[in-house]
């Protein structure tokens, strides 16, 4: 693959491996992700997709191999400077701040990663806030605590608090499970949109009508290994990819 | 959200406050009301101080008799060793409990919920052992003190530390009102809610945790230090003793931990009936009626009165409304 202009990739995980006891979850996985990107992440249950992005976002440190981020190495950060740098994440079971209401939850990532000033701009945060959840379509549910919301209002609150920090790379780990087929393509629309003004993704999800429309190329890992990558076609067309995961 | 409006009015809050507790030392005759005073104010300046680490960053710290004892022997050693004036003992004592804060926060801040609790009852039982075989402090005996002559513009040594424990009140109470307001406040309550997700959003919650255990431990020592020129007598197991720890946890969880005006009126309601009942009753039954308002408490209120006061802050408490 040759590239018009040689830039510097925005990730780079360089032969990464992590073992928890005995098994390891993660073998001397390589791979990086452009700027720009929308980067689809497969995989049966287990096989280490939420493994990799924990070791992305820093919940995890990795045994062996680097994780690289802008140009540079981030392997030994803790989670919160890697957020400052530009990482930002949702999780496969939301984690909402269950006692602040939904704008509190943005104004969190705003004060720690963006805003530095302490006293006396509550205000203009909270246009910041109102402003990403206005984008989000969750501004009618600002000031509702994060208990009211349902499902797809918290996958969306998790996106929103994400986007709040500014983020360079923002990592969606299954933000569509357990959604109706409608809402699935609420939160696609967003992800995608939200691709589209230079924040680079990585989606992982089970989805698979959502992969393909979403993503611009493909990995699929199993039991730890990359066993395809490349356009989704390609990658769903790979016989060792349908034998994993679709089970053909 | 805090405007300009509550800050003046605070302030304005805090200076009548001090005024009226300095007109009543000229005013009022009877020792007596400086003698229950004292002790209000000592378990409402203990209480917000506790609440910092324990309500705000939902860490529950069961060794508030340590850092009261350390504060207590802290001022012991300096008025044995050199004499010290009562603000260097405070301040001493201030010192030694944000050292101490910061020794058991780097030791146990990585552990969660029940398991940290559980190591700060250790720490109080470990400092408690070795002041009892520290001789220059008097040992498992204990010791006796002699106050100095009283300063000027008071007339007993018991209206002075009665004044010096409001002053520590409000040093405590702005500092907690200080924290909940800025951005350290909503980063304690973040990360009480959920670790990984504040740490994924930027908040340096090892930093942060830090940073409540010293000052929270800090506020306690200063708060405990006057002590022991107010019984002008000092032993390990009544400066570490663990009702200190039950009443300021049991205070703080009565009046509500999400505001600092929670465990200002905890202490006050256990600690004005403790004050009545030992007058009329015994001094004993103070353990029973706390355990009692504590269990009404929980199955009544269980965000503190603040919950039942301000239902806005229903939610900041945490758990489910």
């Amino acid at each position: 693959m040759t590239l018009l202009t040689p830039e510097p990739p925005l990730l780079r995980i360089g032969a990464v491996t992590k073992t928890f006891g005995g098994f390891t979850a993660l073998d001397n996985i390589s791979v990086e992700v452009r700027k720009g990107e929308r980067f689809g992440l497969i995989g049966p249950n287990g096989s280490g997709k939420t493994t990799l992005i924990n070791c992305i976002s820093g919940a995890l440190i990795p045994q062996n191999g680097k994780v690289v981020f802008c140009g540079e190495d981030i392997t030994e950060l803790p989670p919160h400077m890697r957020a400052r740098r530009g990482i930002a994440r949702s999780f496969q079971i939301p984690r909402p701040f269950r006692s602040m209401t939904v704008v509190e939850n943005l104004m969190v990532a705003l004060d720690f990663t963006v805003a530095r000033d302490v006293a006396g701009s509550a205000l203009p945060e909270r246009d910041a806030a109102m402003s990403i959840l206005t984008r989000m379509g969750l501004a009618s549910k600002a000031d509702a605590p994060t208990e009211t919301l349902s499902q797809v209002e918290l996958r969306k609150m998790e996106l929103a608090r994400a986007m709040a920090a500014r983020p360079k790379l923002l990592i969606s780990d299954e933000a569509m499970a357990g959604l109706s087929s409608s809402e699935v393509d609420e939160v696609l629309d967003l992800l995608i949109s939200l691709g589209e003004e230079d924040v680079t993704i990585i989606m992982i999800e089970h989805i698979m009508q959502a992969v393909m429309r979403f993503s611009e190329r493909v990995m699929c890992l199993d039991a730890g290994k990359i066993i395809a990558i490349g356009a989704p076609e390609e990658v769903m067309a790979n016989q060792r990819v349908q034998e994993a995961y679709l089970g053909v | 959200m805090t405007t300009r409006r509550d800050s003046m009015v605070f302030w304005l809050g805090v200076i009548v406050f001090l005024a009226a507790v300095a007109a009543m030392t000229q005013i009022v005759r009877n020792e007596y009301p400086f003698f229950a005073g004292y002790v209000i104010l000592q378990f409402i300046a203990l209480a917000v101080a506790w609440s910092i680490l324990g309500g705000y960053a939902g860490y529950v710290n069961f060794g508030t008799n340590a850092f009261f004892g350390v504060g207590v022997y802290t001022a012991v050693a300096l008025f044995k060793a050199f004499g010290a004036p009562l603000a260097v003992q405070i301040a001493a004592a201030a010192v030694v409990g944000m050292l101490l804060g910061l020794a058991l926060g780097l030791l146990t801040l990585r552990m969660r919920g029940i398991f940290f609790s559980i190591a700060t009852i250790a720490l109080a039982i470990i400092i408690e052992t070795s002041v009892m075989n520290w001789r220059f402090v008097g040992g498992a005996a204990g010791i006796q003190l002699q106050r100095p002559a009283v300063m000027p513009p008071f007339d007993s040594y018991v209206k002075m530390l009665c004044f010096v424990q409001a002053l520590l009140v409000v040093i405590a109470v702005g500092t907690a009102r200080y924290i909940q307001n800025s951005r350290i406040g909503r980063g304690l309550q973040a990360l009480r809610d959920d670790e990984l997700a504040a740490e994924c959003t930027g908040v340096p919650t090892l930093r942060l945790k830090l940073l409540a255990c010293v000052i929270s431990g800090a506020l306690i020592s200063a708060a405990g230090a006057p002590a022991a020129m107010y019984l002008q007598y000092a032993d390990p197991s009544s400066a570490f003793n663990l009702n200190y720890s039950v009443s300021v946890l049991a205070m703080s969880l009565i009046g509500g931990t999400a505001h600092w005006i929670g465990p200002v009126l905890g202490a006050i309601v256990l600690g004005v009936t403790q004050q009545l009942l030992a007058v009329t009753i015994s001094s004993e039954v103070n353990v029973l009626v706390l355990g009692i308002m504590l269990v009404l408490f929980v199955v009544g209120a269980p965000k503190g009165i603040i919950g039942l006061l301000l239902p806005r802050y229903r939610l900041r408490a945490g758990g489910k409304p």
